[in-house]
């Protein structure tokens, strides 16, 4: 128990079994969260899942239907109590930047100082205008600035009065691309420099790796997986994550060993165990850089579409089975489409998912497995 | 939330008095009415109506076609010119045509003098009739198609003609098969709504003697004392004025899959020389001549050599203090509605939005009569209530400016909401979030926020519901208090006995002030333009 307490004011934010509706409907359901001291999470899901509703209940703009909210171990709303907007020491960067038009850049950013003693305003001002680098800047108005020069006062004036917690709602989302992702670097650059702890929301992968230090990967009002990048994208726990943070293909196997599945591409080995019975029907999912080409392999397919990457070609190969996988192969490696091509697997760590159907057998030891032969 | 209620139900009172009269009551008259002039109403209206729509389009969609994709010289300035004549009631308009076009007149003198052909002649001296009206009517309301039209042909990409071309169709080609097929929608809204300020003109009709429903509800109500008759005849105004709304309403709809304003790439005008820069300059500055220049020019020579004055001064002060005490009532009314749906978002408090939106459709001979007859039965019952106190009988309510300034409530809110609705979406819900995550409370937020960014449209809105109360003719005519008189009512008076020189300066005031919002609209149409 008093572990769990020093748990809790050590965690800059806590979600404790949230629910929360829209418009009626249930959105998010008993999502459980805890975010670090001077850690950067994300919120990464499609359009729909929630994550918008999940920032806006922090925020304070969203009362609770079930669960709690604790900022530094403070409790910050409940089904039947919440703190204002204003009181709660909670600062968000909107999609739509929403500077105050009315208001040059650095009153923008002084809107929030006025509890401070004036010197130490002007330093915190002038502070920020370093951090985002718009030093010289602070006399012009909203729009006579840039698209990402707007984005980043807004994060000045979220992060002037020294917020317990930033949140980010798609700040980069009405920007190009190319900017989108620098913008992110920055972005996290500047928060680390400041010591913040922040929450970002997206539907943008690479926005979500180029930001954050743990990610929540959300589906339909709740959280898949909350883990490292690197985690997510090698690691997945559920077909739904690993086909969201990037490409890759499934393929047909079965349980062949405590750690080991036999597949078209051959016996695969796994540095875990699986915890499936032998036989269980399983899918194995691979990325492009999981395969790779080799003249020598004895397993083939027939190659079907290519694509030239200059270093590298990324083949696509259609095996017996129908399924079309996707591998790399060296630029002098110049198959013609329709020739049968070898592939080899060099696999870090074997993602195995049970296939979803109801596993008849009750000896089955795995709870999650749907489909054990019978 | 109540106000929000209550101005709704104002709003709605003239309606629903008016059809409440055509199912519960039965007017003695209503049979002859049927018999005799209805359906010359009916007729006129419609004609009236039919060549207003042909006159506006006329002249609106080829100016707007031309400022927008040609260069010639002045073009910029005919750009805004243009609009001019929307400072021009119909009724001055027409006042002013008719002294101008009089037999003894400086145009048939100098005609007679040259001895011009009677053919050019005799249409000139019919300016009272059917097609006259027509013209004055189209000449102050072109602005509306040409400004809905410009906007509309600003609006489409450039990539959409560019892709024409390279299919290979000719620039009259693009023309016909892309540029004015998705710029119609706007061209409808336009036109409809130069055919509701036609189906609501009062003074330009009866100066003119064309029968339509509007001279036919006063004719009714004053000439034969036939209240029911007079508000079934309003209701059957309602249902065309109904149709023209949702006509309206369908094209809006349609002007926003039309236009993308995302990717509105500028695009290169072809320029003109030669007589084809002159004739286009000539189509673009003929309009604004004929519905602005002149009759202003003749008005100015008539009160600097022939007017006699008088009254003027204590006129314009009657004007502009009902002017103003109206539009700060209007535009509160609105502020309050506005917010209230922005604070409580509510579905019954969009509808009572979209019912005040509809305001501005109804003629302001039908919120006259609307609010004349309910609060007539209650003065009625009043004074008969307050004799038994030894009261003198009076006009407790409907003589007082008080009804007036109530019935430019109904008939403006919609301008002065349409206004302030525009201005307050773009303070976005994320200003007030921002502004109450950084520490403020809601009513801060209003007061640092909200001020200074409602500012300009709120002085916007004052301005336009100010103009458009002086303008305003029918309903104050009607409303006002016994020997009550406005610039408007007196031009009118003036007009009505054959004096219309001396008119002109009630009428140049009127046009001055009514200029101001035209400069506005201007600027906040070029500001559209550069964003």
């Amino acid at each position: 128990m008093p572990q769990i307490m020093t748990e809790s004011v050590m965690d800059a934010l806590t979600l404790r079994d949230l629910t929360l509706s829209y418009d009626g409907d249930a959105v998010v359901h008993g999502v459980d969260l805890a975010l670090k001291h001077r850690e950067l999470g994300c919120l990464l899901g499609p359009s729909g899942c929630g994550k918008s509703t999940l920032l806006r209940a922090i925020a304070g703009f969203q009362a609770l239907d079930d669960g709690e909210i604790l900022l530094a171990g403070e409790t910050l709303s409940t089904p039947n109590a919440m703190v204002l907007p204003e009181h709660r020491g909670v600062g968000m960067v909107f999609q739509d930047v929403a500077l105050f038009p009315h208001l040059t850049v650095s009153d923008n950013i002084a809107f929030g100082l006025t509890d401070w003693p004036k010197p130490e305003a002007r330093t915190r001002i002038s502070e920020l205008l370093d951090l985002i680098g718009l030093q010289g800047l602070d006399a012009r108005y909203p729009h006579e600035l840039s698209g990402g020069q707007q984005q980043r006062v807004a994060l000045a004036r979220a992060m002037a009065p020294k917020p317990k917690l930033l949140l980010l709602d798609e700040p980069f989302s009405g920007l190009d691309t190319e900017l989108r992702g620098r913008l992110a670097s920055e972005v996290r650059a500047i928060l680390k420099a400041d010591g913040i702890s922040a929450l970002l929301v997206t539907h943008d992968q690479r926005e979500a790796f180029d930001f954050a230090d743990r990610i929540a990967v959300m589906r339909a009002g709740r959280i898949e997986q909350f883990d490292t990048a690197y985690q997510i994208y090698h690691e997945p726990v559920s077909e739904f994550v690993a086909h969201f943070v990037g490409p890759g293909e499934v393929i047909d196997a079965s349980v062949s060993g405590i750690r080991s599945v036999s597949s078209p591409l051959g016996e695969l080995a796994s540095d875990s165990d699986f915890g499936l019975p032998v036989g269980c029907p399983v899918h194995v999912f691979l990325r492009p850089d999981d395969l790779i080409h080799d003249d020598h392999s004895p397993y083939r397919g027939r190659l079907i579409a290519k694509h030239f990457r200059g270093a590298h070609h990324v083949y696509e190969v259609q095996l017996e089975s129908g399924v079309v996988l996707g591998c790399l192969a060296p630029s002098h490696h110049n198959h013609e489409l329709g020739e049968n091509v070898g592939l080899r697997l060099e696999l870090e760590h074997l993602v195995v998912f049970p296939v979803k159907r109801l596993c008849l057998r009750e000896d089955c030891v795995n709870a999650r497995c749907t489909g054990c032969p019978a | 939330m109540i106000t929000a209620i209550g101005a709704a139900l104002c709003v709605a009172l003239p309606v629903l008095v008016v059809l409440g009269f055509m199912l519960f009551s039965t007017s003695e008259s209503w049979s002859h009415l049927v018999e005799t002039v209805l359906w010359r109403y009916i007729l006129h209206s419609v004609l009236l109506s039919v060549a207003v729509a042909i006159g506006v389009v006329m002249i609106g969609v080829p100016a707007a076609w031309l400022i927008s994709f040609y260069a010639f010289p002045g073009r910029r300035l005919l750009s805004w010119l243009l609009l001019l004549p929307m400072a021009y009631p119909a009724y001055i308009l027409a006042y002013t045509y008719t002294g101008l076009l009089d037999y003894s007149g400086p145009v048939l003198t100098w005609m007679r003098n040259i001895d011009a052909p009677t053919w050019v002649m005799w249409p000139l001296l019919e300016i009272r009739s059917i097609p006259g009206a027509a013209v004055m009517l189209s000449l102050v309301l072109y602005p509306y198609v040409y400004l809905l039209a410009r906007a509309a042909f600003l609006e489409q990409a450039a990539n959409v003609m560019e892709a024409g071309y390279s299919l290979g169709q000719t620039r009259s080609q693009v023309f016909l098969r892309v540029v004015i097929p998705m710029a119609r929608p706007a061209i409808v809204a336009g036109t409809l709504l130069a055919v509701m300020e036609t189906l609501a003109d009062y003074g330009t009709v009866e100066f003119f003697g064309v029968q339509t429903f509007t001279t036919g509800i006063v004719r009714t109500f004053y000439g034969l004392r036939d209240t029911a008759g007079a508000a079934q005849l309003a209701s059957i105004l309602l249902g065309f004025v109904a149709l023209l709304v949702i006509l309206e309403r369908l094209s809006r709809r349609k002007i926003q899959y039309y236009s993308d304003q995302n990717r509105r790439l500028s695009r290169l005008a072809v320029t003109l020389t030669g007589w084809r820069a002159i004739f286009a300059m000539v189509l673009c500055a003929a309009p604004m001549m004929l519905g602005f220049a002149l009759p202003t020019a003749v008005l100015g020579y008539w009160t600097l050599f022939y007017a006699e004055g008088g009254a003027l001064w204590s006129l314009t002060l009657n004007s502009f203090v009902l002017a103003g005490i109206a539009s700060l009532v209007v535009v509160g009314v609105a502020l309050v509605i506005a917010y209230a749906n922005r604070l409580y978002p509510a579905p019954w408090l969009s509808n009572v939005t979209t019912v005040i939106g509809l305001g501005y459709a109804l003629p302001g001979v039908v919120v006259a009569i609307g609010v004349l007859i309910p609060f007539g039965a209650l003065d009625q019952w009043l004074s008969r209530g307050l004799m038994a106190f030894g009261v003198e009988p009076r006009l407790w309510i409907s003589g007082s400016i008080g009804l007036l300034i109530f019935a430019y409530t109904v008939r403006f809110l919609a301008v002065a909401n349409g206004n302030l609705v525009s201005g307050l979406s773009r303070i976005r819900p994320s200003l007030d979030h921002s502004g109450r995550l950084l520490g403020r409370t809601q009513s801060q937020v209003l007061r640092q926020i909200h001020v200074p960014l409602m500012r300009g449209s709120v002085l916007t809105a004052i301005l336009i519901c100010f103009v458009d109360v002086l303008k305003e003719l029918p309903a104050t005519l009607i409303l006002r208090p016994f020997d009550f008189n406005t610039l408007a009512v007196r031009v009118y008076d003036l007009a009505g006995d054959e004096r219309l020189i001396d008119a002109a300066p009630a009428s140049l005031m009127i046009i001055a002030v009514g200029l101001l919002p035209v400069i506005l609209l201007n600027r906040s149409v070029h500001a559209a333009n550069h964003d």
